[in-house]
């Protein structure tokens, strides 16, 4: 759907985004993280023409970009507001007319999702006496009017309730069903596991990892386990002499012991247990899957010594 | 194009829809016919209310029978001592007043006035005026001239001021009537342009703080949302101009006839009354100042043209300004720092209109004035009841155009990065940075 090559964006005095390369396949909700600051919104601004890279292009579809791409774009940015004197409905059919609708087309656009969404009775409403969360709602309905091809969401969960957010997720997935490709920025993990398909990780202007959300724990997932025993009594896993793995993490409650380990290399979890067994009884193996959260948290907080890491 | 329609339609209508624009559009020119109507009613009554009552004492004797009552005085003589006239003009009524001429009055010329508020201005006048003619009655009767042969003597000159057209033909000049329009075309323009190019930044303002401006500049380009709130402010000022002009014409017709009817009152409000001044006086004034004449010397119709021509050409210059101010700023109270400098060439003209621009109207600062596109739109409008060459009109028209496309195109490379810049506080030196970023 994109291929974004070798962006670079200068402003003065800073490098908003360095040598970027990104692939968003087709039909995939690719999340766009990063700390605040980190050249997200640079990146998306650039996508959506609004700014100009200082190098680099980008090709929609197999095309150059270009402004004709806009209307199969959808945009909805972290700083979003609405015209607080205007009625929604008409609001909505500016919008939508902005976007390329003839006004009837768009007007029976917008009450079909107003109906959807339950909010028909707020057509002639002004935006000053809709609650921030309804005016959210109003604001993604006025995204995805024109049923954009693409839809860039630039921390849409912000604002709303849980029930809200509930309804608004639904909805992007659905989207997302139908055939659009959605870029999903935030710098929320928590969501990104339910939601995405692809990652790129930004950090200070540079790209420093991307691919599929599943490809990408994988290669982070460093034979390490969770090993949940009965209480060994006296005998504890750490003073065992082996070179088969490391303790990393050792957890004792009343009933139950947990150790966490890191196995060696060229060995295998069956050549753990079956050194293992013999000595202690065990309840549960399982293996520690990093969350997004984790990797997030180490790709940003670890010195920038690291090279892209490649799923 | 299509879209920077759908933006002018949006700024044009949602403006033109409010009530204040109704309001404002048939408020002011009920309030200017208004005062027009509170100014005669006015002079009306102040005219009934001249009516006074002078008790005379005549000290020297021949006085009284030369002072005539008329609608505004009346005199009444009574021998009754000065004390007690004193003290009835105490507890008198307001218009009461008692005039002392003492037995030496052909020769000191001194009178005294007494009233029991204020002595009354036009009373005064009054007194004066019929005293004087008694005096130089008096004269003329010890010179042994024929009093009547006197009065007689017409010495009212007219005075034809004509200027020479650039066609060659002589025209009717009257200099107080441009004088007049000067003033009144550059108070409005300079008061709309500087209204309208606030509107322009306040939109702007609205936008960027409402953060609605990224959603729509993913539409569209910045420069075409820009444009369109320029454009579409533009029509609105527009709008309100020919509204105005049609209403205030239309009350002015129903008025005037209602009014001028009664001359008196017309003639009183233009503080000529005649009947007062001494015949000197009245000789050399405008007795016969034909005003039909001297407002039809004014071409009405090339006024009116220019004055559009140079509103839109003025209005799109600074309007330009105000948005990129507006757009670097995060707030109206921010942007008072930013207005004050664009503003400026536009308050110079203004000010210097009343002074050297009126009185020099064709000198070479009201002529460089009206060439320079930023105080063009005022210095010209100031020059035109004077009449100004059409080779200079144009010129003047055509540099403002020019000066508007790049004020344009400077504002328009502030705007699209100011826009997208919240919380940052803009100094010039930042400002400097925006227009130089490539886009």
């Amino acid at each position: 759907m994109l291929d974004i090559r070798h962006i670079v964006k200068q402003y003065s005095g800073h490098r908003a985004l360095d040598d970027v390369s990104l692939q968003v396949p087709q039909g995939s909700i690719f999340g766009l993280l990063g700390p605040n600051g980190a050249g997200k919104t640079s990146l998306i601004r650039i996508i959506n023409q609004i700014t100009a890279p200082d190098s680099g292009e980008i090709y929609f579809d197999g095309e150059l970009l270009q402004p004709k791409h806009i209307e199969r774009i959808g945009y909805l940015p972290e700083e979003r507001g609405l015209y607080k004197k205007m009625k929604i409905g008409e609001q909505m059919l500016y919008l939508a007319q902005l976007k390329g609708l003839s006004k009837s087309d768009a007007a029976q656009r917008i009450r079909k999702w107003f109906e959807k969404l339950q909010i028909e009775s707020w057509w002639d409403k002004k935006v000053e006496d809709l609650s921030k969360g309804m005016q959210q709602k109003v604001q993604f309905v006025a995204t995805v009017v024109h049923e954009p091809d693409l839809i860039i969401l630039d921390e849409p969960f912000s604002g709303f309730d849980p029930v809200n957010a509930q309804v608004i997720q639904e909805e992007i997935l659905e989207l997302n069903k139908k055939g659009a490709t959605i870029i999903y920025s935030t710098h929320r993990m928590e969501s990104v596991e339910e939601l995405c398909d692809y990652i790129a990780l930004i950090n200070k202007s540079k790209k420093v990892l991307d691919g599929p959300v599943r490809a990408i724990k994988r290669s982070y997932q460093n034979q390490m386990y969770v090993i949940e025993c009965k209480e060994p009594g006296g005998l504890v896993l750490n003073f065992m002499e082996t070179s088969l793995f490391e303790v990393v993490e050792e957890n004792r409650t009343t009933e139950n012991y947990e150790v966490t380990i890191r196995i060696n290399q060229n060995n295998s979890l069956n050549d753990i247990l079956l050194y293992l067994i013999p000595k202690i009884e065990i309840n549960q193996v399982r293996e520690v899957i990093p969350s997004m959260h984790d990797i997030f948290i180490d790709q940003v907080t670890t010195p920038s010594n690291k090279t892209i890491h490649h799923a | 194009m299509h879209k920077i329609l759908l933006i002018i339609n949006r700024e044009y209508f949602s403006r033109v829809k409010k009530k204040s624009f109704l309001l404002v559009t048939f408020l002011v020119p009920m309030l200017f016919i208004g005062m027009y109507v509170a100014i005669f009613f006015l002079t009306k009554q102040s005219y009934e209310d001249t009516h006074t009552i002078v008790h005379v004492i005549d000290e020297e004797g021949s006085i009284s029978d030369q002072l005539k009552s008329n609608k505004h005085i009346a005199y009444s003589f009574s021998n009754t001592g000065l004390q007690e006239q004193i003290n009835s003009l105490k507890d008198g009524a307001k218009n009461t007043n008692l005039l002392i001429i003492p037995a030496d009055f052909y020769t000191s010329r001194k009178i005294e006035l007494l009233s029991a508020g204020k002595p009354n201005i036009s009373t005064q006048n009054e007194v004066r005026s019929q005293l004087r003619e008694i005096i130089r009655n008096e004269q003329y009767r010890k010179m042994g001239l024929d009093i009547d042969r006197i009065r007689n003597i017409n010495d009212n000159i007219q005075i034809a001021a004509k200027e020479i057209t650039e066609t060659g033909d002589a025209k009717d000049s009257h200099t107080e009537v441009a004088m007049g329009i000067a003033m009144g075309l550059c108070f409005l323009i300079y008061l709309s342009l500087v209204l309208f190019g606030t509107q322009v930044m306040r939109g702007v303002i609205e936008e960027k703080s409402n953060r609605i401006v990224e959603v729509v500049i993913s539409s569209v380009k910045p420069f075409q949302l820009m444009m369109g709130k320029i454009i579409g402010i533009g029509m609105v000022g527009i709008t309100q101009f020919v509204l105005w002009i049609m209403l205030s014409l239309a009350l002015m017709t129903v008025f005037s006839t209602a009014l001028f009817n009664d001359k008196e009152v017309a003639q009183q409000a233009m503080g000529r009354n005649m009947d007062e001044l001494p015949n000197e006086q009245a000789a050399t004034g405008s007795t016969d100042f034909d005003w039909m004449a001297a407002l039809d010397s004014v071409n009405f119709t090339e006024l009116t043209i220019c004055f559009f021509v140079f509103f839109l050409g003025g209005y799109l210059l600074y309007s330009a300004l105000f948005a990129a101010v507006g757009s670097a700023v995060d707030s109206e109270t921010e942007a008072g720092q930013f207005t004050m400098p664009i503003t400026m060439p536009l308050l110079i003209p203004y000010v210097l209109s009343f002074g050297v621009l009126i009185n020099d109207p064709h000198g070479s600062i009201a002529t460089w004035l009206s060439m320079i596109p930023f105080t063009s739109p005022v210095a010209m409008l100031v020059r035109i009841p004077f009449g100004v060459p059409t080779w200079q009109i144009v010129l003047s028209a055509s540099l403002l155009i020019g000066g508007f496309v790049l004020t344009t195109w400077f504002a328009a490379r502030i705007y699209r990065v100011g826009i997208l810049m919240y919380g940052k506080k803009a100094s010039l030196k930042e400002l400097v940075k925006w227009f130089n970023y490539k886009r």
